[in-house]
């Protein structure tokens, strides 16, 4: 087994139910330190209800959940994320009326000079920051200067994912962030996803693309009725393997299903 | 424009150069424009080439622009405030108070009297964000909707004004104290304070919560702001702000009385949102708000040069009240969420 040091998060037992319906039954699951893990599943199959229970949002029936190596329970998403688990809906960590550099560094200004709230901001900073942040993921905004709620919604996805990348969270979680998207801003999107990897900061995603999933992650959970049905390595795995299990049918899908 | 940096656009375009208020001074000029032409064909004689008149709207307007200063930044935040009238009575009572003579026999607090001039002031200041904190406190911590807590501040603070001296109004002022209302004072007072909070919304911490509130009050919470302690400051700092436009204002008329500064309240949101803040949040500046004060200074003082009755001159203001809120929301569906 996994050497207890190596797990940055870890569930035991986790369940939700809602009323009589069992979203999410006895879910054990871990994340090691540096691996990207994707989430797969059908409609229902308990997939957001997971890591709503994760990212403090519900509060799990029972079960155990275990963050570096301590019992966790949070009770707001802000608690989760002081924790440091960062999740990325799309515009729900947006200001509208905000640039692009304010937005970054909300909460976490740059100082020129340090008063309380009446410190005055290095706008400058953050815009080279900012500026830094934005090129190294290639998402194209002609003017950073312009307010967020201006933008398309692929830009502001860049925007609100490279903001939870450059906080240095602990761990990452993105609930199909590219699902709004057009092919270039995907792409743009997989990019800061591989950044991630390459900075050892883990990630869970949540995609219904799994051409996306297979590209990008090292392991893949799936979920089927609100149970883990199977834990496995990307690698060693194809397309037709993980459809059966999301299905629950032998033999998989037909070579050119559309789905994979 | 592009600048050879990666693409990113760091060049203003000539659009951006040009004042972003430049609408509204153009309704500025063009209101006292129109003032200025029926001024010559009905009184025969120039409306804004006199100084006396000038004089008169710029110190009228004064208070309530330093009110107007409170109110942008609260509304910035999607915050309203009704209570700014009646804390004016209120604060001015108390700072009046303070600020009485001893040649007058029956000053206030005759043990109180020839105080330095800054002893009033301050006291004035201070009960100003006393009650704005109240405000604040109300609305940050119970939850109460802005609207109500400082509806029940609009008539809290107008009784208080009214127990403060038994609803008998105080004057016999000092000299120093009297000064602050003369002259030239109350517009170097409102331009200094306006500058100040100009500053303060543009360059700091403060002013970057304030507008991140408004804009999105849930993303705020999460970027780990402390949403509770900024509007409590926010509203108490508009309440400091209240205290001061009361100590110019019973300098100004010499004297305190409890039904002082009655529908400032409304003036100064008309101000605020004809100068362009948006009373959806997020978006407004201090520049804006002091031409929507001379427009609302221009309309008032143009009516009555015009010998037109005060009733038209609300009935005028109302109407431009509800233009400027249709003119943002038409902003607002045009621009996407700018």
């Amino acid at each position: 087994m996994n050497n207890q040091d190596d797990i940055i998060l870890r569930t035991e037992n986790l369940t939700k139910r809602y009323g009589g319906v069992h979203a999410l039954e006895e879910a054990n699951f871990t994340l090691k330190k540096g691996e990207h893990v994707a989430i797969v599943g059908d409609n229902g199959a308990g997939k957001s209800t997971f890591v709503r229970q994760i990212t403090g949002v519900e509060q799990p029936t029972s079960g155990d959940i275990f963050f570096e190596g301590k019992r966790v329970e949070f009770s707001s998403p802000l608690e989760a994320r002081e924790a440091g688990i960062e999740s990325v809906f799309q515009d729900l960590a947006l200001c509208n009326d905000l640039d692009v550099p304010s937005n970054l560094f909300l909460g976490r200004e740059e100082l020129l000079f340090k008063f309380g709230p009446f410190s005055i901001l290095d706008e400058k900073k953050m815009m080279q920051k900012a500026k830094a942040v934005l090129e190294r993921t290639a998402i194209k905004i002609p003017n950073l200067s312009n307010h967020v709620g201006d933008m398309s919604g692929g830009q502001r996805q860049c925007v609100a994912i490279s903001r939870s990348a450059s906080f240095a969270s602990k761990l990452i979680i993105m609930d199909e962030p590219t699902a709004a998207l057009g092919v270039q801003e995907t792409t743009q999107v997989e990019n800061i996803i591989r950044g991630l990897k390459e900075q050892g900061v883990p990630l869970i995603l949540i995609s219904h693309n799994l051409r996306q999933v297979f590209n990008l992650v090292d392991k893949i959970w799936v979920f089927r009725r609100g149970r883990i049905v199977g834990e496995v390595i990307a690698a060693e795995t194809d397309g037709n393997e993980i459809v059966s299990m999301i299905t629950g049918m032998q033999g998989g899908v037909h070579e050119k299903a559309s789905y994979i | 424009m592009t600048s050879s940096t990666g693409g990113y656009k760091t060049e203003k375009s000539w659009k951006d150069w040009l004042p972003k208020d430049i609408s509204i001074l153009t309704v500025l000029l063009g209101t006292a424009l129109i003032f200025e032409i029926l001024g010559w064909f009905i009184a025969g004689q120039s409306f804004i080439f006199n100084t006396q008149r000038l004089t008169i709207i710029i110190l009228q307007m004064s208070i309530i622009g330093i009110i107007a200063i409170g109110v942008t930044q609260i509304i910035i935040m999607a915050g309203i405030d009704l209570s700014s009238g009646s804390m004016l009575a209120f604060t001015g009572m108390v700072a009046a108070s303070l600020a009485q003579t001893s040649d007058y026999t029956r000053a206030v607090y005759p043990a109180l009297t020839d105080m330095p001039v800054l002893v009033p002031i301050f006291a004035g200041i201070l009960m100003g964000f006393v009650l704005g904190g109240v405000n604040g406190g109300l609305i940050a911590y119970s939850g109460i909707p802005p609207f109500i807590a400082t509806l029940g501040m609009l008539v809290a603070a107008r009784g208080l004004a009214r127990w403060y001296t038994s609803g008998s109004q105080v004057s016999f002022f000092i000299d120093d104290y009297a000064i602050l209302g003369s002259g030239i004072v109350p517009v170097i007072i409102f331009l200094t304070t306006a500058m100040a909070f100009h500053l303060l919304l543009r360059y700091t911490r403060y002013g970057r919560y304030t507008y991140a509130i408004g804009s999105n009050e849930q993303a705020a919470r999460v970027a780990g702001i402390n949403i509770r302690a900024h509007k409590l400051l926010v509203y108490t700092l508009a309440g400091g702000l209240y205290g001061l436009a009361a100590v110019v204002e019973t300098s100004r008329t010499l004297t305190a009385q409890s039904g002082a500064g009655m529908l400032y309240e409304l003036d100064a949101i008309a101000a605020v949102v004809i100068g362009g803040t948006s009373l959806m949040g997020g978006k407004g500046r201090i520049t804006g708000t002091i031409i929507g004060v001379c427009i609302l200074g221009v309309i008032t003082s143009g009516f009555t040069f015009l010998g037109i009755g005060s009733f038209y001159t609300n009935i005028v203001k109302g109407i431009i009240i509800v233009a400027a809120v249709v003119a943002d929301q038409y902003r607002n569906n045009n621009n996407g969420n700018r």
